[in-house]
């Protein structure tokens, strides 16, 4: 493939294509700070293609393939090719992920523990998550967790955190702009813009750490915390996972310990100052 | 082509591989993927010494393979639970019968739909006791698509399991009737071999037959490799547990008007992976084997396909085969027409 | 007029936990999570002990547990339907 980007993301690495220079100019400045993979061997392979051969040039238009692909996908405009790339990972991540049980959630670590939070889309586990990570905790992730099928830890895979719609200007007033990438306006999921995790959450993403919270947010409701029953929680868990089907025995071992050590919660909030405190709250109740 | 041939050269020998440069083990897993190779290759390269991030990508390989195999396995066990009462030969087909036979080629061997083949009477009433047990059409009954299904394809239209979302293909044949060679159905029901759990799959020679048939007449050669690797794999334990096997497959060859492409098939996979073949049978080199090897080659160390233009020759060949052209014309005009 | 005769798994092909007072299985053979109440994960201690139709499998209920009433055979015709579909049971 004509360019080629190479990434380090927690414990996986990524190898990117693409038969256009932009997406990954813009990869690469989102990304700058990250490593390449010390060994040189990706874990996954990301394409950025066209279609047919002649929307290279003409309405240029980005076909998502790799290691895995998603036959009905639609391709995306070349202006949002960075988003591609990224869609091009999750969608590696979501089918391949063998060592992992992957869960979509995002996390946020303090003092070597880990929280845990999922629930549908929309709900503003991204926001919170990366908000957290400005206000004392340690992004691990805003999209998937990784959770070790031996010792039940939690790793960091700290891509750039996906900011939509209003959420954005919440995260433009905490942090610098040269963390942010491009404002991209009409995606399929409306405005999107990326934003990286900070010089700790980059630093530290080898270090795992013990889950100890969970916690289903919603958005949207009054201040609110709700319990919630263990096979309840187990059956929401292996809803937010992609993999759990694939790990077998593994999988249903390692989620049965999660569930039986980890107490959890849901929580409902009108905004994200009311969001942190219940975290805090919550995270302080569980030590 | 050259990824291409670093996968099958480490199919072929693994421990001739040698050192590859961190650029060869992400190209050759990439290759093995697309080519839904990376089981069969993680188990080919099982216990030699690896970078620790490949060793840790085949050992997820082996673990995926080890869950196909069961959920093959479960579906072909949950389709005998609903057939039992009807008391029919079930004979399984292709990947899920290498697993339930336990044969070499069913290591790493990925499995998609379950595919079974019955008796072509018992069709109807096979589909009956599969939605009976949860089974049902992908789409609601269309007059045209059903027509079509059961008087020119070999096969039902596929079903799914409403609550599994696994698909079950019924044949009768492994070729279109409407294809030129015509196999012989009720001899390979007649020939089938008993398994363990009371389902049945195809005698060697047939299932060497069934594989060379798939092969070129699904006719674009997607996914090539992987079949030929099948072969490869087949003959050498099937030649290695019987002295007759090898008449036996040139008697069964030619009972199913499949001569040629059998042999075609022998040619191809002593090419690509060194099989040990019987000479006679395989027949001289033809000039078109090195196209049909430029065509299985066709992928690079990035996963794409290449040389597009040699595929699309070969997808169009597919589709002549399968169907003769006055009711290709037909079958795509009332498609056309929606 | 003895109804159809039902066998379950051996214990080995199951892992089970229990959560909040449901039974959360793994079957091996099929590598599907299955998340039951009672009386199915009795049921299927019940018929362990070795084929039996559902009038015979009311009979090793009542017998084990303090299961009785008048739903009682529903109950267990309704879960042996299910944990049919779901492949854990099976026809003799």
């Amino acid at each position: 493939m004509k360019h080629r980007l190479s990434l380090q993301i927690g414990p996986v690495s990524f190898r990117i294509g693409s038969a256009w220079a932009e997406p990954l100019d813009a990869l690469a400045r989102l990304y700058a700070g990250y490593s390449e993979p010390e060994d040189g061997i990706a874990d996954f392979t990301v394409r950025l293609e066209p279609e047919q051969i002649w929307r290279r040039w003409i309405r240029p238009s980005v076909a998502i393939r790799g290691d895995y692909i998603l036959p009905d996908a639609l391709p995306l405009a070349l202006a949002h090719g960075l988003l591609a790339a990224e869609m091009g990972m999750n969608l590696q991540m979501a089918l391949g992920q063998k060592r992992f049980l992957l869960l979509h959630a995002a996390s946020a670590e303090k003092d070597g523990r880990a929280l845990i939070m999922t629930g549908e889309s929309g709900a503003g586990k991204s926001t919170l998550a990366a908000l957290l990570g400005e206000r004392g905790w340690r992004l691990m992730g805003d999209e998937f967790a990784l959770l070790d099928l031996d010792e039940g830890r939690l790793h960091p895979f700290p891509r750039a955190v996906s900011l939509k719609n209003k959420a954005i200007a919440v995260m433009e007033q905490e942090v610098p702009g040269d963390r942010f990438g491009p404002r991209l306006e009409d995606t399929p999921k409306g405005t999107i813009r990326h934003l990286r995790p900070n010089q700790e959450a980059l630093g530290r993403m080898g270090e795992s750490a013990r889950p100890a919270l969970i916690l289903f947010p919603r958005f949207g409701a009054a201040e609110a915390i709700r319990g919630v029953g263990q096979a309840e929680i187990f059956m929401r868990l292996t809803q937010a996972s992609t993999n759990y089907v694939t790990l077998g025995a593994a999988g249903f071992d390692a989620l049965a310990k999660l569930v039986g050590a980890c107490p959890a919660a849901a929580i409902d909030y009108p905004d994200t100052g009311t969001a942190i405190g219940l975290v805090e709250e919550l995270w302080r109740e569980a030590a | 082509m050259r990824d291409a041939r670093l996968l099958v050269r480490a199919l072929r020998d693994p421990d001739g591989l040698g050192l590859l440069s961190a650029g060869d083990w992400s190209a050759l897993v990439a290759a093995a993927r697309a080519e839904q190779l990376i089981g069969s290759l993680a188990f080919r390269l099982e216990g030699r010494p690896l970078p620790g991030r490949v060793e840790a990508i085949l050992a997820g390989a082996r673990h995926d393979a080890a869950q196909a195999r069961t959920q093959a396995l479960w579906e072909a066990e949950m389709a005998r639970r609903a057939l039992a009462p009807l008391d029919l030969p079930v004979i399984l087909l292709k990947g899920t019968a290498f697993h339930a036979a336990d044969l070499q080629a069913s290591e790493g061997r990925s499995v998609g739909d379950l595919d079974i083949l019955l008796p072509r009477e018992r069709l109807e009433a096979a589909e009956e006791g599969l939605v009976a047990a949860g089974w049902e059409r992908l789409k609601p009954a269309d007059g045209y698509d059903d027509l079509y299904y059961r008087r020119w394809m070999h096969e039902l239209p596929p079903l799914i399991h409403r609550t599994r979302d696994r698909m079950i293909d019924v044949h009768h044949t492994i070729l279109p009737p409407t294809a030129r060679p015509t196999p012989d159905a009720a001899a390979l029901i007649e020939a089938s071999v008993a398994l363990p759990n009371g389902l049945r799959m195809l005698s060697p020679a047939d299932m060497i037959v069934h594989a060379a048939a798939h092969l070129f007449a699904d006719g674009d050669l997607a996914g090539g490799l992987r079949n030929l690797w099948d072969i490869d794999r087949l003959l050498r334990e099937f030649a290695a547990g019987s002295a007759d096997f090898w008449p036996m497959l040139a008697q069964r060859a030619e009972r199913h008007q499949l001569g040629k492409a059998v042999a075609l098939a022998l040619r191809l996979a002593r090419r690509l992976y060194a099989t040990p073949v019987d000479a006679g049978l395989a027949g001289r080199d033809r000039p078109t084997d090195r196209l049909f090897e430029a065509r299985l080659l066709a992928r690079n160390g990035w996963g794409q396909e290449k040389s597009k233009l040699l595929r699309f020759a070969f997808y169009v060949r597919g589709h002549w085969l399968r169907m003769p052209p006055l009711m290709l014309a037909r079958h795509l005009w009332v498609k056309a027409r929606g | 007029m003895a109804g159809p005769r039902y066998i379950a798994d051996p214990e080995d092909c199951v892992r089970s936990v229990t959560l909040d007072g449901l039974s959360v299985l793994f079957h091996r053979p099929s590598g599907m999570t299955h998340i039951v109440a009672s009386p199915a994960p009795e049921i299927l201690v019940a018929l362990r002990q070795g084929p039996a139709d559902a009038a015979e499998l009311l009979r090793r209920l009542r017998e084990a547990y303090d299961f009785d009433g008048d739903e009682a055979a529903d109950a267990v015709d309704a879960r042996l339907a299910e944990l049919e579909q779901a492949g854990l049971v099976r026809r003799a």
